[in-house]
C-alpha cells in the first residue's frame, strides 16, 4: 500500500506540479484531439497485432525443444530494451527505402514497399513489443503446472480440446493485462511513431506535450494531455482488469514440463513458421545495428565508457527501486486488492517530460537538480519499469498466495521468513526476467535523464544521442552496440540468475 | 482441549453452528455428506476465518481472533501440504522454526522425524522425487516435530490407494499415540473412523454435532447420517 | 572501573578534536575555491561536449579571467529557455548561451535578462541591435546531398522533383522550425501551396536533427535539411568530400545565437567580461571546427581551411525576433494542414 502510495504520489504529484506552475493556456485544440485520436488508435491496432501475432510463436517456444531455444528466448527480450533510435535505424535499415527488403524486391523486379505511414508505426511497434507480449504469454504457458500436460495427454486431447481446456483460459488470463501493457506503451510513444508515421499524421499525445513545453511554453496544456494519457491507459488498465480472469491452474510439483501435444505435421509446420518468422522479423533489424556499431566501436570518444559506468549504476539502483515498488504491491494485488495494479500501470502512461518538469519543479527550491540526477533517474526508471515487473510478478505471487497461503499461515511462516523461504524461492524465475527487464529498460531509457544530467553525468543514451548531434554517427552506431550489449547483457545475467536450473 | 462455543457462520445460503468440546488427546472422526461443511469447521478451527458468532477456546482461552500459525495445531491439508522448491528436511524444518534456522539439537529432531516416518536417506529429495505415500509421511513427520496438541486432518490422504491410505493412518495413530496430541480428522470413509477414532463428529443439516461414540453412531445411524452411508 | 570511564572520555575527546581539525582544514578548503569567483554558463548538451566548443572556451577564458567558468548543458535551445523559465530569478546561471533569434522574444519577455554594452562588427548579412542578447555564432540553413546528385535549386522546383527528402518537425527540433520560416518567408501566402508541393517528397519528419541526419547517412533520403556548414564537418574531420549542400535561389533561413546576460547574476562584472570575450578572436577562432557553425565575428585568421568550399547564398532571410511567434504559429498551422493531408 505505501509503495502504490509513493508511485501514485510520484506520477500524480509530479503532473499537479506542472499543472499548479501553469499559466492560463489555451486548452485542448483541434489538433490536439487529432492527436489524441491517432494515439489511440495506432495503440489499439499496435497492441492487438502484437498479441495475436505473439500468441502462435508463444506456443511454439512453450512446446518445442530445439538446440538455442533459451538464447532464442532471452534474445526476445532484446527490441524491447534498445532505446528507441537504435532500433528505429536498425528497422530502416531492413524495411526502409535503401533497406534490405527493398534491395531484394528491386533485385526481383517487384516493386518496392513503402514503410512511411500508419502501417509503419504498427510496424515498429510490432517489433518492440511482440517480444515482450510472447514473453508475457509464454510465460503464462510455463505456469500450467506439468500435471495439466499429462492429463491432456491422458485424455487425447486435440488441437480443439486442448485450446478449449488449457490454452484459451490460459490466454483468458494472460491476454488482457498483456494487451494493456503494450497498449500504454504504445500510447507514450513519440520518436518512433512520428520517424516511421511519415509527418504530422502521425502526431501523437506525447509530441503535443512536447510542442506544448517547447513551442508554446504551455505548461497547463501539457499537464492536461498528460492527463488525457493517464486517463486512457487508467481505462485500459481496468478493462483489461475486469476481463482477465484471476483464476489459478492450481499446483503441481515443479515437475520439468514435459509436452506430448507436439506431434503431427500441421503442427510442427505451424510452430517452424511461427518461429522462424519471428526470429527474422527480430533477428534482422538487430543484426543491423551490431553490422553498424562494429565500425564505430574503435572510434568512441572516452566520454562514452564513462557514460556506460553510470548507466550501470543507474539500472542497478533502478532495479533495487523497482523491487522495493513491486513486491509489495504485487502482494497486495496477489491478494484481494488486484485494482492496486493500476497504480503500477500508470508509470508508463506518465510522460517522461511531464514527470521530469514535474520533478524539476518539485526539487529546485529544495536542492541543486544537477545533484541528484542520478536517484532521480533511478527512481523515474524504477516506476517507468514497474508495469511490466508488475504485470510479470502479479499473476505468480497470486498462485503463491492461494496455493500456499493456508499451508505458510498454519505453520506461522509469515512476514520476512515466508518472503524469504516462501515467496522468493516459488517466483524466483519470473522475478529474474523482471529484474532483467528493469535493468536493461534502465540501461537503454533515454527519458528523464535529459533534464537533469549535466555532460559529466551522462547516461549511455544520452551520450549517444549527443554524438550523433555532433555528426559521430559511426561512434554513435558503436555507442549503440554497447548500449545494446550491456543492455542484454544485463537482461541475461538477470533471467538467468533466475531461471536457475529449472527448465523454464 | 478445544471448545466451539455457540460458534455459527454464514456464507450465502450456506451456514454452520457448532457448539461442543473436544477432550485432550481425544480422537474424532467428522463425517457428512460432500459440501455439508466439513472442510469450513475445520478452517474455522485453524483459524482461516473468524465465527461470525460464538468463540474458539482453546484450553480456556479464547483464541477467536489469533492468527493461524499462533494457534496450538497441526493441520494437513487435501493438496498442497509441501512446498515443491524446499526439500524433504526442510518441509519438515518448517515445522520446527518457521526462518529454518535450527540448531543442532533441533536438525536432530527433523532428522528423527524423517525416521521415524520411514524416509531416512531421502532428506534432500524435492517433494517432485518422492511418491504419493512418501510426500504424506513427510507431512506427517512435519506434524511429529510440530508437537501440537492438536491435529487437523483435512482428508489428506483421500489420493492414496486404500492398502496405503490405511498404512497412513496406523502411522497417524502412532504419532499421536507418541505426542500425545487430540485429533480432528474429515473422512469420506466410516471404515476410517472405525480404525482410529473412536469418537465422530456429524455435521449435517447446518449443525456440526457433538462428538458421540463412533461405533454406536454408525451401528445406528440417524436419518441425515443413514441416506449418506446408503 | 573508573580507569575504563577515563579511557573512554579521552577517546571521546580526542576523537571530537579530530573532528573539528578536519572540518576546520575542509572550510580552509572551500574558501579557498570560493574566493575564485565561479560563472556558471548554462548552454545545449553540445556545446560542453568533449567534442563541442566548451572545453577551449572554458580553457582560454579561465587564463584571463581568474574565475571558474562553469559551463552546464540543458539540452537544446528550447530546453534551456524553458530550463530558464522554470528556474526563474532563483537561478544560479549567470549567462544563459544558445538561444536563437526564434526564441529572443520569448526569453525577452520572461524580463530575466540584463541590457549588454558589447558592439562588434558581425559577419552575418543583417545589422545588430539587440540590447539583451550578443550573438557568438550563426549558420544558414540548407538541404545537404551527395555532391553526385543534381538537385533542384529552389522550393517549388523541389516539389515538382521526385526527390526524397528528410526533415524535422517544427514543433520539437530547431532546424525544423527553421525551416518553417524559411518557407514562410520566401513564399508568404503561397507557402501553403509550396508545402503541398513538397509533401509527396517528404520521406518523414523526425523528433530532431540527430534522428533525421542519420537517416539520411543510411541512405533513407536524397537530402536531409541541415546547415551550410554541415559538409565542412565530413570535409575537414573525416577528409570526405562527398556530401554538400544545396544553393537555393530563394535565399537561406539563417540562425543566429546568441547569449545574454541573466539580471539576477551575483557576478556581474565577470559576465560582461565573458560576453566581450565571446566576440573576441580567442573565442570565435574556436567554434568553426567545433560548433560546426560561422562564427559571429570573422576572427583575424579568418575562417579554417575547407569553408572556402561551402555554399554562400545569395540573400539571407531573417525574421525579426518580435514578428516569430505570430508568423510561426501561422506557418505551423499551414504547415499541419498541406502534411496532414
Amino acid at each position: 500500500m505505501v509503495a502504490a502510495a509513493i508511485v501514485a504520489a510520484l506520477i500524480l504529484g509530479t503532473l499537479l506540479a506542472v499543472a499548479l506552475r501553469a499559466e492560463a493556456g489555451r486548452g485542448l485544440g483541434p489538433s490536439e484531439w487529432a492527436a489524441i485520436r491517432f494515439t489511440f488508435w495506432q495503440a489499439v491496432l499496435s497492441a492487438t497485432l502484437s498479441v495475436a501475432l505473439a500468441i502462435p510463436v508463444a506456443r511454439a517456444l512453450s512446446r518445442r525443444q530445439f538446440p538455442g531455444r533459451h538464447l532464442l528466448v532471452t534474445l526476445l527480450g532484446a527490441p524491447f530494451i534498445l532505446p528507441v533510435i537504435v532500433a528505429v535505424l536498425g528497422l530502416l535499415a531492413v524495411f526502409g527505402r535503401s533497406g534490405v527488403l527493398n534491395e531484394i524486391l528491386r533485385w526481383l523486379g517487384l516493386p518496392e514497399v513503402q514503410i512511411y505511414g500508419l502501417h509503419g508505426v504498427v510496424l515498429a511497434h510490432v517489433f518492440f513489443n511482440l517480444p515482450l507480449a510472447t514473453r508475457l504469454i509464454l510465460m503464462g504457458w510455463q505456469q500450467v503446472p506439468s500435471e495439466r500436460f499429462r492429463l491432456a495427454a491422458q485424455l487425447d486431447f486435440g488441437p480443439r480440446e486442448m485450446w478449449r481446456v488449457i490454452e484459451a483460459p490460459l490466454l483468458r488470463r494472460v491476454v488482457p493485462s498483456a494487451l494493456a501493457v503494450i497498449f500504454a506503451i504504445c500510447l507514450s510513444s513519440f520518436a518512433v511513431a512520428l520517424t516511421v508515421g511519415g509527418g504530422p499524421r502521425a502526431t501523437t499525445v506525447e509530441l503535443a506535450i512536447y510542442q506544448a513545453f517547447r513551442f508554446d511554453f504551455d505548461l497547463g496544456r501539457a499537464a492536461l494531455l498528460s492527463c488525457v494519457q493517464l486517463l486512457l491507459v487508467g481505462t485500459a488498465a481496468f478493462v483489461a482488469l475486469r476481463l482477465s480472469g484471476t483464476d489459478s491452474f492450481g499446483t503441481g510439483l515443479d515437475r520439468v514440463v514435459k509436452r506430448w501435444d507436439a506431434g503431427g505435421l500441421t503442427r510442427i509446420a505451424l510452430d517452424s513458421f511461427a518461429i522462424c518468422g519471428a526470429t527474422i522479423f527480430l533477428i534482422l533489424p538487430l543484426s543491423m545495428v551490431v553490422w553498424d556499431g562494429m565500425f564505430g566501436v574503435l572510434q568512441m570518444p572516452a566520454q562514452v565508457w564513462k557514460a556506460a559506468g553510470v548507466s550501470l549504476v543507474v539500472a542497478l539502483a533502478s532495479t533495487l527501486l523497482m523491487l522495493g515498488f513491486a513486491l509489495p504491491i504485487a502482494i497486495a494485488a496477489g491478494g484481494r486488492q488486484s485494482w492496486i495494479e493500476m497504480v503500477g500501470l500508470l508509470g508508463v502512461a506518465a510522460s517522461p517530460l511531464v514527470i521530469g518538469t514535474g520533478l524539476f519543479i518539485v526539487i529546485f527550491p529544495i536542492a541543486d537538480p544537477f545533484a541528484v540526477a542520478f536517484p532521480v533517474t533511478a527512481l523515474v526508471n524504477a516506476v517507468m519499469a514497474l508495469p511490466f515487473a508488475l504485470r510479470i510478478l502479479v499473476g505468480p505471487v497470486r498462485d503463491v498466495i492461494q496455493n500456499y497461503g493456508h499451508l505458510s499461515h498454519s505453520l506461522n511462516v509469515t512476514g520476512r521468513h515466508w518472503l524469504l523461504l516462501i515467496l522468493l524461492p516459488r517466483i524466483r524465475s519470473v522475478l529474474g526476467f523482471a529484474c532483467g527487464l528493469t535493468a536493461a529498460l534502465s540501461m537503454g531509457d533515454l527519458g528523464v535523464i535529459a533534464l537533469f544530467a549535466d555532460p559529466e553525468t551522462a547516461t549511455l543514451p544520452l551520450q549517444m544521442y549527443r554524438l550523433m548531434g555532433a555528426y559521430r554517427i559511426d561512434a554513435a552506431s558503436g555507442a549503440g552496440l554497447l548500449l545494446l550489449c550491456l543492455s542484454f547483457g544485463l537482461f541475461w545475467l538477470f533471467d538467468k540468475g533466475g531461471r536457475g536450473r529449472a527448465d523454464t | 482441549m478445544l471448545t466451539l462455543e455457540n460458534v455459527a457462520i454464514r456464507q450465502g445460503d450456506f451456514s454452520l453452528r457448532a457448539d461442543f468440546t473436544i477432550q485432550a488427546g481425544q480422537r474424532v472422526a467428522v463425517i457428512g455428506r460432500s459440501g455439508a461443511g466439513k472442510s469450513t469447521l475445520l478452517s474455522l478451527i485453524a483459524g482461516f476465518f473468524p465465527p461470525e458468532e460464538g468463540s474458539v477456546l482453546f484450553d480456556g482461552q479464547n483464541m477467536t481472533k489469533a492468527a493461524p500459525g499462533k494457534r496450538p495445531l497441526a493441520m494437513l491439508f487435501q493438496d498442497n501440504n509441501l512446498f515443491p522448491h524446499l526439500s524433504v528436511a526442510q518441509n519438515v524444518g518448517l515445522g520446527v522454526r518457521p526462518d529454518l534456522r535450527l540448531n543442532q539439537v533441533q536438525k536432530s529432531l527433523v532428522a528423527n522425524a524423517i525416521e521415524r516416518v520411514g524416509l531416512s536417506g531421502l532428506e534432500d529429495r524435492k517433494p517432485a522425487q518422492l511418491s504419493g505415500g512418501q510426500q504424506s509421511r513427510v507431512a506427517l513427520a512435519r506434524i511429529l516435530v510440530q508437537d501440537k496438541p492438536l491435529v487437523l486432518l483435512d482428508e489428506p490422504f483421500a489420493a492414496l490407494g486404500p492398502a496405503l491410505k490405511i498404512e497412513m493412518l496406523d502411522l497417524v495413530a502412532e504419532v499421536l499415540e507418541e505426542t500425545g496430541a487430540a485429533l480432528l480428522m474429515v473422512s469420506h470413509d466410516p471404515q476410517d473412523a472405525r480404525r482410529i477414532a473412536p469418537m465422530t463428529v456429524l455435521v449435517a443439516d447446518g449443525v456440526a454435532y457433538a462428538p458421540t461414540e463412533t461405533g454406536a453412531l454408525l451401528d445406528n445411524p440417524p436419518p441425515a447420517l443413514k441416506a449418506y452411508l446408503g | 572501573m573508573e580507569f575504563f570511564q577515563t579511557c573512554s572520555a579521552r577517546r571521546i575527546l580526542e576523537d571530537t578534536m579530530k573532528y573539528l581539525t578536519f572540518a576546520a582544514g575542509m572550510m580552509a578548503a572551500t574558501m579557498a575555491v570560493a574566493e575564485t569567483p565561479v560563472l556558471t554558463v548554462y548552454t545545449y548538451d553540445s556545446f560542453v561536449s568533449d567534442w563541442g566548443p566548451g572545453p577551449a572556451v572554458e580553457a582560454a577564458f579561465e587564463e584571463t579571467c581568474g574565475c571558474d567558468l562553469k559551463f552546464v548543458g540543458a539540452g537544446d535551445g528550447a530546453a534551456l529557455l524553458a530550463r530558464v523559465k522554470l528556474e526563474g530569478a532563483r537561478t544560479d546561471a549567470d549567462i544563459v548561451l544558445g538561444l536563437d533569434t526564434n526564441l529572443t522574444a520569448a526569453a525577452r519577455e520572461t524580463d530575466l535578462f540584463a541590457d549588454h554594452a558589447i558592439e562588434a562588427s558581425y559577419a552575418f548579412p543583417i545589422g545588430w541591435n539587440d540590447a539583451q542578447f550578443v550573438p557568438f555564432d550563426w549558420g544558414i540553413f540548407a538541404f545537404v546531398k551527395n555532391a553526385d546528385l543534381d538537385a533542384p535549386t529552389d522550393f517549388k522546383a523541389l516539389g515538382a522533383s521526385d526527390l526524397k527528402i528528410v526533415i524535422q518537425d517544427p514543433r520539437s527540433s530547431t532546424p525544423g522550425l527553421g525551416l518553417l520560416m524559411w518557407v514562410k518567408t520566401a513564399y508568404g501566402d503561397e507557402s501553403k501551396a509550396v508545402w503541398e508541393g513538397l509533401s509527396d517528397n517528404i520521406v518523414t519528419v523526425t523528433k530532431g536533427w540527430s534522428e533525421a541526419y542519420g537517416m539520411f547517412i543510411e541512405g533513407e533520403a536524397d537530402m536531409v535539411l541541415s546547415y551550410t556548414t554541415s559538409p565542412a564537418y565530413h570535409l575537414i574531420a573525416e577528409e570526405d568530400a562527398s556530401k554538400d549542400a544545396v544553393k537555393f535561389t530563394e535565399g537561406h533561413y539563417m540562425q543566429i545565437e546568441v547569449a545574454g546576460k541573466l539580471k539576477s547574476t551575483d557576478q556581474d562584472a565577470l559576465a560582461d567580461q565573458f560576453l566581450a570575450f565571446m566576440v573576441s578572436d580567442a573565442f570565435q577562432s574556436i567554434i568553426p571546427t567545433t560548433n560546426w557553425m560561422y562564427p559571429a565575428v570573422t576572427p583575424a585568421d579568418g575562417l579554417p581551411k575547407g569553408f572556402e568550399t561551402l555554399v554562400v547564398p545569395d540573400k539571407g532571410l531573417l525574421v525579426a525576433s518580435d514578428q516569430v511567434q505570430a508568423i510561426r504559429d501561422e506557418a505551423l498551422a499551414e504547415w499541419l494542414d498541406a502534411l496532414s493531408q
